[in-house]
């Protein structure tokens, strides 16, 4: 089966990166000029790798024999009784290094050898992107840099490690908040330095033209993989498809298949926090104002002056005060419906998958996970059992069990029980 | 009407020397502290004055504006305070531009900021991370308020972009002396004499001959006196930062620290 369709669909953006055109759209480039050119030069290398089938093959090839892709559509026969209709899981936790991200940092750094560059940085926040680049230039022998804030070094050790281990340079990040989008800051200052020899592996489908349209495209597998596996095995379309939506990459690349499937409804679900309606969240969409941020028109959680606020996720791969635009646009056009999800009810969704399915998710992946049984359920008691909810099952959760063991109180010797605890 | 940064230029011109153009962000050490250093600069001879914005995320910057404007925030500035500054520099005489990320003028709303920053009687704005081809809304603004437009143009653009970014600049044209963020360096960048000589070919279309500016990266009259042999005008930031930086305590010391090495680079633009 191959792996991506590359077609285009209704929503592309323009040749100038704008989703929705210029006047209103989102996206654009809003960069300095000392690196328009090494954008101008990756966007042509993009275009001409993805029209290349020796290329593709190749990705194609390696997504297959390395990450172990394509991942499985999965029934889920206990959930879908639960819900009341079917519920499928598109299974990007077995990928190599456990998330989808491994499709577009491979993506990426194969265009980086393409592109005869030797060197790789990337920013990443929970660590996910950061040990998938790190993988990534071990596999392809480049030379790779990550930007961590040093907040996250500090609560994402583990992913530190990993990160030594494959050979990157870890380098923690000070300024500002000290978080992921001060390690996109941090990255994108190395970047105007060293561009000649450097590919910003960018994390998300965000940030200038063309990250957010190439990105989708290293990670449009999923969904194109799972519109046929559903189609093949069930003979039907899914009735609702959802991901989580933090910077986007993963919700977009299993939208994009379905984009001109008009009955298929779409669901992005945002890290929601405490709750909307206080200042902790990072629901972008839901709560936040059309601005600029990193390079592209979106929404942002900024304030009256428009500086970027604080956001908080008890998911730090979710924790970004930005969207990708073509995000923005599908909800400003009402294509997709964009919801936000409690830290509570994830960490009750990522409990309840766990039990129910045998499948520990990223907390990213379990915003996904309950605000999808909500759409199920609607569904189930509108079509009746026959329904279909396709949900992107992006990541495993190992790298969060130390979030899981405080906020659940796990793995205390002396209260080991009978009953489960959580 | 504003002094457009072109009389500046064109004093520095008439004097046979390059133009020095100094940036503080606003609000550093405090609004009114600020307000004092920039009109120290403008005493000790600068000849165009750069008001930052403060920004929560400078990509372009380096660790010593990226400093200041946090210090800034923290106490409180706000896009307000950043045109009182530009009031109280610009009522000198001397003309004053902003230099700004482009999300706090979007949020403002950009008429708006166009507006204001007229009536404070600033002369223009620099725009780091906001290139002509993404600027309708600015140039339309700037336009319709008579204010400058000063785009950046990089050692890594191309000819086709030096020529569509001068045509899009009013008052002159910053070009980036090397390829990095904000910060004094020990040693001027070899790229710069190259890149002001191509930008000027490139612009000799236009029907004014559009000052050529260099940045990034210098911190003394000996490097000042290098790129004024052959830019028009020379841009300091992070060495007057630094001045303020390194007195936290002692106002006075600093205001004396930013007061000598103005004198410095103001003897180094006119020839050392």
């Amino acid at each position: 089966m191959s792996t991506q369709t590359g077609e285009t669909t209704r929503y592309e953006a323009d040749d100038q990166g704008w989703f929705g055109g210029p006047e209103n759209g989102w996206g654009g480039r809003f960069m300095p000029e000392a690196l328009v050119a090494a954008l101008d030069e990756l966007t042509a290398a993009w275009h001409d790798a993805v029209a290349d089938p020796a290329f593709m093959a190749q990705f194609t090839a390696i997504l297959r024999d390395y990450a172990g892709v394509p991942s499985s559509l999965y029934l889920a026969e206990r959930l879908s009784a639960q819900v009341g209709c079917r519920v499928l899981l598109k299974r990007e936790d077995l990928n190599h290094t456990g998330a989808h991200k491994i499709r577009n940092v491979l993506g990426q750094a194969l265009l980086t050898k393409r592109m005869g560059k030797t060197r790789v940085i990337a920013e990443t926040g929970a660590g996910q992107h950061g040990v998938a680049s790190a993988t990534a230039a071990a596999y392809f022998g480049l030379d790779c840099t990550v930007y961590m804030g040093s907040v996250d070094t500090r609560r994402q050790a583990l992913n530190v490690a990993r990160m030594h281990l494959l050979g990157a340079t870890v380098v923690p990040v000070e300024s500002g908040t000290a978080t992921l989008k001060d390690a996109i800051n941090e990255a994108l200052r190395d970047w105007v330095a060293s561009v000649d020899h450097t590919a910003y592996l960018f994390g998300t489908a965000a940030g200038p033209h063309p990250f957010p349209s190439m990105v989708r495209d290293f990670t449009r597998g999923i969904g194109d993989e799972a519109r046929a596996q559903c189609l093949e095995t069930y003979g039907v379309l899914p009735d609702a498809i959802a991901a989580c939506v933090g910077g986007g990459s993963n919700a977009i690349g299993l939208f994009t298949a379905f984009l001109d499937d008009e009955d298929v409804a779409i669901y992005g679900f945002e890290p929601g926090g405490d709750g909307v309606d206080t200042p902790r969240h990072a629901a972008t969409i839901h709560a936040g104002d059309r601005g600029v941020l990193h390079g592209a028109r979106t929404y942002v959680l900024q304030d009256a002056d428009g500086q970027t606020r604080d956001s908080h996720s008890i998911s730090a791969g979710l924790d970004y005060p930005g969207v990708g635009p073509q995000h923005a646009h599908l909800s400003a056009i009402g294509r997709a419906t964009y919801r936000p999800v409690t830290d509570d009810d994830a960490m009750r969704a990522m409990a309840m998958l766990s039990r129910t399915e045998g499948i520990i998710p990223a907390i990213e992946t379990a915003h996904a996970i309950a605000g999808a049984m909500q759409v199920a359920r609607e569904l189930a008691a509108e079509k009746g059992p026959e329904a279909t909810v396709l949900i992107s099952l992006s990541g495993r959760g190992d790298k969060d069990m130390g979030t899981a063991i405080e906020y659940f109180g796990l793995g205390d010797v002396d209260r080991v029980t009978a009953e489960p605890v959580g | 009407m504003n002094a457009t940064v072109t009389t500046g230029f064109e004093k520095a011109r008439a004097d046979g020397r390059a133009a020095l153009v100094g940036y503080l962000p606003a609000g550093f050490p405090d609004v009114a502290g600020g307000i004092d250093a920039l009109r120290a600069m403008v005493d000790a001879g600068c000849d165009v004055i750069e008001v930052g914005l403060p920004y929560s995320d400078p990509v372009m910057d380096g660790p010593t504006i990226q400093a200041a404007a946090q210090q800034a925030l923290e106490r409180g500035v706000r896009t307000a305070d950043v045109l009182r500054t530009v009031e109280a520099v610009a009522a000198t005489g001397t003309p004053t531009v902003v230099m700004t990320y482009w999300n706090p003028v979007e949020r403002y709303g950009v008429p708006r900021f166009a507006a204001d920053l007229a009536s404070a009687g600033g002369a223009g704005l620099i725009t780091p991370d906001l290139t002509p081809d993404s600027a309708p809304e600015w140039i339309a603004a700037a336009d319709a308020h008579d204010l400058d437009k000063i785009f950046l143009v990089a050692p890594s653009s191309t000819d086709e972009r030096i020529a569509m970014t001068t045509a899009a600049c009013r008052g002159f044209v910053y070009a980036t002396a090397v390829m990095g963020v904000t910060g004094a360096r020990s040693t001027t960048s070899e790229l710069a004499a190259p890149l002001v000589a191509r930008t000027r070919a490139l612009s000799q279309n236009g029907l004014v001959d559009l000052p050529v500016g260099v940045g990034l990266g210098v911190g003394n009259g000996a490097q000042a006196a290098e790129i004024a042999s052959y830019a028009d005008g020379v841009i300091v930031g992070s060495a007057f930062v630094r001045a303020l930086l390194d007195h936290p305590d002692d106002r006075t010391a600093g205001l004396r620290a930013l007061r000598a090495l103005t004198e410095d680079l103001a003897r180094g633009v006119r020839g050392g």
